[in-house]
């Protein structure tokens, strides 16, 4: 690293430095719980890594709370150049690799009860979930490494197309009813999860379709980058069946699935019932700090890459991780992602606490909300215009 | 010299220096250089730095 130049602009350091390699305790869950198994005899903690992210992440979040410290924009450069926090996101994806495949080897051959396998499945699909994030923040990199560094990230959890979606597809349309991954006031998470996960899919399919089409080329082509990354994921998939047998089918399903139903339910609490507005030319309002949920929780910006700094994600979207800021003006969640993710899992718990704040957001105006539209009509009645 | 096109590298917008962006007061004919600084893709708000040059067709 260049400690020279960093330190140029003495009256900053980077406070969270060292914090970040709490990044890559995440794929390590997984064989913590199986350590806890042995030392205490207890099946339950092959569910350790879900016990951690649903419990002590938000305890932490709460006892340790927010961070509001910003780079100055005279050392951005020199944080954003400096090789060691690429490196920790990079290694992430061999241990990830690593433990999913021990977490497979276990599944087949470690003679563990029907739940004690579930448990297992889940805790990897835990850490393909927040491999979902590592990718993301490879995939806004300009660099050709680190772009590829992100469709193998995806390839466990078979996840290819998110790359192609969310840079082209999310962000463009991003707090707009256009958008899949952009939820509504009123719908639940789980009317999201279908919608998101069909409609993601389409749309990266239909944005490489027309890519390619410019390009004079169908879309059946390994120039595809769906494909690309797709068959990344039947190749690892495939090792995985042709070393362990087919009895490892049920583990490489789950992990998937719960793994791409957490990245879901953080784009559920990014942008509930934000809406960019329509000028008068007929487009959309530019994206600005008001169309996302931010949170400055340390304990989940730390494991997430300061995802949460999500207005500056999205007015910065190739800025590294280290150097994103927080904005005052920006609507504010109530507490870390991890445990926003536990109250969208009770759809009635997260209207109570989210919708008055969207109410709030909008000055009682819900007609400037994203608003579901089975629900649009009782939401107005519910929140009437102010006079 | 010939006006050239700039590709938003988040979300593929193209910026044609022919075209301009009239919504934003930039007339047809402005050079990327005479863009200002403080111009956001129109499509993703990503920043002028986010944008390369693409070849003409």
């Amino acid at each position: 690293m260049n400690s020279t130049t960093l330190t140029a602009d003495a009256s900053y350091r980077d406070g969270k430095r060292y914090w970040w390699l709490m990044g890559l305790v995440v794929p390590t869950l997984p064989l913590g719980g199986y350590l806890l198994v042995e030392l205490t005899g207890w099946g339950i903690f092959w569910f350790w890594p879900l016990i951690f992210i649903y419990t002590v992440i938000p305890a932490m979040d709460w006892l340790i709370g927010t961070d509001e410290n910003n780079p100055p924009e005279s050392v951005v450069p020199d944080l954003e150049s400096d090789a060691y926090y690429r490196w920790i996101v990079y290694l992430f994806i061999p241990l990830h690799f690593a433990i999913f495949a021990w977490g497979g080897w276990m599944f087949v051959n470690g003679g563990l009860a029907w739940w004690e396998g579930l448990g297992l499945a889940i805790s990897l699909g835990g850490v393909s979930g927040l491999s979902i994030n590592t990718a993301h923040e490879l995939g806004h990199k300009k660099g050709a490494t680190e772009r590829w560094l992100a469709k193998i990230a995806l390839a466990p959890v078979f996840y290819g197309h998110f790359f192609v979606e969310h840079n082209r597809g999310h962000h463009k349309n991003v707090a707009t009813p256009e958008d899949p991954a952009s939820s509504r006031m009123g719908e639940s998470f789980y009317a999201f999860l279908p919608r998101t996960v069909i409609g993601s899919l389409r749309s990266a399919w239909s944005l490489e379709k027309q890519r390619l089409a410019r390009l004079g080329k169908g879309p059946w082509t390994l120039e595809n980058e769906n494909i690309q990354a797709w068959l990344m994921s039947v190749a690892l998939w495939g090792a995985m069946a042709l070393w362990l047998g087919w009895a490892v089918l049920p583990f490489l399903v789950i992990q998937s699935v719960y793994g791409f139903s957490l990245l879901e339910v953080v784009n559920y609490l990014e942008h509930y019932g934000l809406v960019r507005q329509k000028t008068e030319s007929g487009r959309y309002e530019r994206c600005r700090p008001e169309h996302s949920w931010n949170s400055n929780h340390i304990v989940t910006n730390v494991l997430l890459y300061q995802l949460q700094r999500h207005s500056d994600h999205h007015a910065n979207p190739t800025r590294r991780y280290q150097a994103l800021r927080e904005f005052s003006e920006a609507p504010q969640l109530p507490s870390g992602y991890a445990g926003m993710v536990l109250l969208a899992y009770f759809p009635p718990l997260w209207r109570k606490v989210m919708d008055p704040r969207v109410v709030a957001h909008y000055n009682g105006d819900l007609t400037r909300a994203n608003l579901h539209p089975p629900k649009r009509a009782a939401l107005l009645a519910r929140y009437p215009q102010p006079a | 010299m010939s006006l050239r096109r700039w590709q938003c590298q988040v979300c593929d917008y193209v910026y044609d220096e022919a075209e301009g962006w009239p919504d934003d007061g930039i007339e047809p004919g402005t050079r990327w250089e005479d863009v200002p600084d403080d111009w956001t893709c129109p499509d993703c708000g990503a920043g002028k730095a986010d944008f390369e040059m693409i070849p003409i067709d």
